[in-house]
């Protein structure tokens, strides 16, 4: 199970206490070194999905060179390779999280997944009609429509804890409206539009007071700051591996193991049984309950190695230092005139959801291209937070730990030349 | 510095119809209406027509949405009043193989007349459902099918 045989992980060359040294981490990711139109890329599409460092796609060519097996057949030596490998993953997420065991890491396609598989598994077997989920106005759409579903099946209902204008959760609102009738609470960690890091470890113990289980959706989080469950004690946790400089396709979900033992199987198929007659299965045991048919085992590793990559920089030497790009381009940013920043959360995460003058976030995003810069401009699939706003769509640059503040120059030459187009 | 390719998609024409849309009203004698939608950028239009004896006598439009989108649907609305829905129709038509941008379609730009200011639209594939979005309404609104038009049918 621990057995690491894997060349993806290195030792680091850098100490934790080393100042962060952004330009020797910039030389990890092969992406960042290209032009587009001619110009050095500004990758600033972080929150969207996130660039990946050699060591990953080292770890996924390994692989498929290598190893390549179905796992958890292993009565051959390539098949053994593989499974150590996914299961080698799974303990390194385990750890990465503070989980108390492996079991209780379910691989799936991403936090998408994750909440679609606690909503129809957890959600259709313990809610009925009338009861209540509690999300908040900031979620993303994959917090929201995964519920409204469940709703629709159950009849329970959709309950949203609202913000205030600077884009902070409304605390005594959130707990005002736990009641009796409510059965699940599910928040972003960090909303993905407005940069908001929510009062979670607070919200959850105000939920687990009246008996409440939590989801959090750490979408995020996970790639942007330490993550501690025992601390948080959220009993599902979520999150993607291509946010977290992983492979896209695969994820993560945490659950209390008291939570996953009693929820049936999400998906039916191969590999989460242990006994099948046409007249009844007997289901696997944990986590391969819920990993049905052969997974995204390049996936796993992949992440896996992703994983290990980010932990050695250490995630407080990365909170850190985007705190201090925030700060820089809160402060650059608001010097462009007429620029309104979207969110002034006092507790934010390194996400700036803007609107520049009337210019539209779509003509913004164009320009910001021909000058090589990547944003997202739109509503961020948060449609309900865009018209809490009373915006149709923003611009937003969401940065990661090889961002820099020269790049954060370059953003705000381009949003000068998109002035310049439009007067 | 800009460069040459953005100078060609926002040109004076399409950012000044953008900052001051014509015929940006709702049409109280309407006959005809429809709406347009683009979940991907959340641009909204909605096209008020009125048509007689097969021409289009009047038109109007509302919404939110980009420079391009806008001026789009300024431009399309100025340019088809008065025309017949059938020369409407061809309108659209060389419109749509202006943008699609392979050199294999020729289109009329006589035509097209002032749309033809469009053309530089072709080399941003990525906004060329901006451009057409306010056409896809009028489509539907000239059908006059009832139902929201999305880029992502």
């Amino acid at each position: 199970m621990n057995s690491s045989k894997r060349s993806g992980t290195v030792i680091s060359k850098q100490s934790a206490r080393a100042p962060f040294d952004v330009a020797h981490y910039r030389k990890d990711f092969p992406i960042l070194a290209q032009k587009v139109y001619g110009k050095p890329l500004v990758y600033l599409d972080n929150a969207a999905t996130t660039q990946k460092p050699q060591v990953v796609i080292d770890a996924l060519e390994q692989y498929y060179a290598k190893e390549n097996a179905n796992i958890h057949r292993g009565i051959h030596y390539l098949s053994q390779q593989a499974t150590d490998a996914y299961d080698d993953a799974r303990v390194t997420v385990q750890k990465f999280l503070s989980a108390r065991k492996p079991s209780e890491i379910i691989f799936v396609r991403g936090a998408t997944e994750g909440i679609n598989l606690v909503s129809q598994s957890y959600g259709r077997t313990f809610l009925k009609a009338g009861d209540e989920i509690l999300i908040t106005a900031m979620e993303h759409h994959s917090n929201i429509v995964p519920w409204q579903i469940l709703c629709e099946q159950t009849g329970a209902k959709l309950r949203t804890s609202p913000i205030n204008d600077d884009g902070e959760l409304l605390v005594n609102e959130f707990e005002k409206l736990l009641n009796p009738k409510t059965k699940f609470v599910s928040i972003a960690h960090i909303s993905n539009a407005l940069g908001t890091i929510n009062p979670v470890k607070r919200l959850i113990q105000m939920a687990h007071e009246r008996r409440i289980p939590v989801l959090i959706d750490g979408a995020q989080s996970a790639p942007h700051m330490a993550v501690d469950l025992q601390d948080l004690d959220c009993d599902f946790f979520v999150f993607s591996g291509h946010k977290l400089f992983g492979p896209t396709g695969i994820g993560v979900l945490y659950g209390k193991s008291e939570y996953l033992e009693k929820m049936p199987p999400y998906q039916g198929g191969g590999d989460m049984i242990s006994a099948v007659t046409f007249e009844k299965t007997l289901y696997n045991k944990l986590p391969f309950k819920f990993e049905a048919g052969t997974p995204h085992i390049a996936g796993v590793i992949g992440l896996g190695a992703a994983v290990n990559y980010v932990a050695r920089i250490g995630l407080d030497p990365i909170f850190a230092y985007e705190q201090e790009l925030l700060e820089y381009a809160t402060r650059k940013l608001s010097e462009v005139s007429g620029l309104r920043i979207i969110g002034e959360a006092k507790e934010k995460a390194s996400i700036i959801s803007f609107v520049l003058a009337d210019v539209h976030a779509h003509d913004v995003g164009t320009i910001l291209d021909q000058e090589g810069i990547a944003i997202r401009a739109g509503h961020h699939c948060a449609m309900p937070l865009m018209e809490r706003f009373g915006v149709p769509a923003t611009a937003r640059a969401s940065f990661a730990f090889y961002n820099t503040k020269e790049e954060i120059d370059r953003l705000v030459d381009g949003l000068h030349t998109v002035l310049e187009v439009f007067t | 510095m800009i460069s040459s390719e953005l100078r060609e998609l926002y040109q004076e024409l399409i950012l000044e119809h953008s900052k001051k849309p014509r015929n940006f009203r709702v049409l109280e004698g309407a006959n005809h209406t429809a709406e347009g939608f683009n979940p991907l950028c959340g641009d909204k239009i909605k096209l008020y027509l009125e048509i007689e004896d097969g021409r289009v006598k009047d038109i109007g439009f509302q919404g939110s949405g980009c420079a391009i989108s806008k001026a789009s649907a300024s431009m399309m609305t100025a340019s088809v009043k008065g025309k017949s829905v059938s020369e409407t129709q061809t309108l659209f038509s060389e419109f749509h193989k202006m943008l699609s941008g392979k050199e294999s379609t020729e289109f009329d730009e006589t035509k097209l007349g002032k749309l033809s200011v469009f053309s530089g639209v072709s080399e941003f594939p990525v906004r060329v459902k901006c451009a057409t979005l306010a056409w896809h309404t009028l489509k539907a609104g000239m059908e006059s099918s009832g139902k929201t038009v999305t880029t992502e049918a």
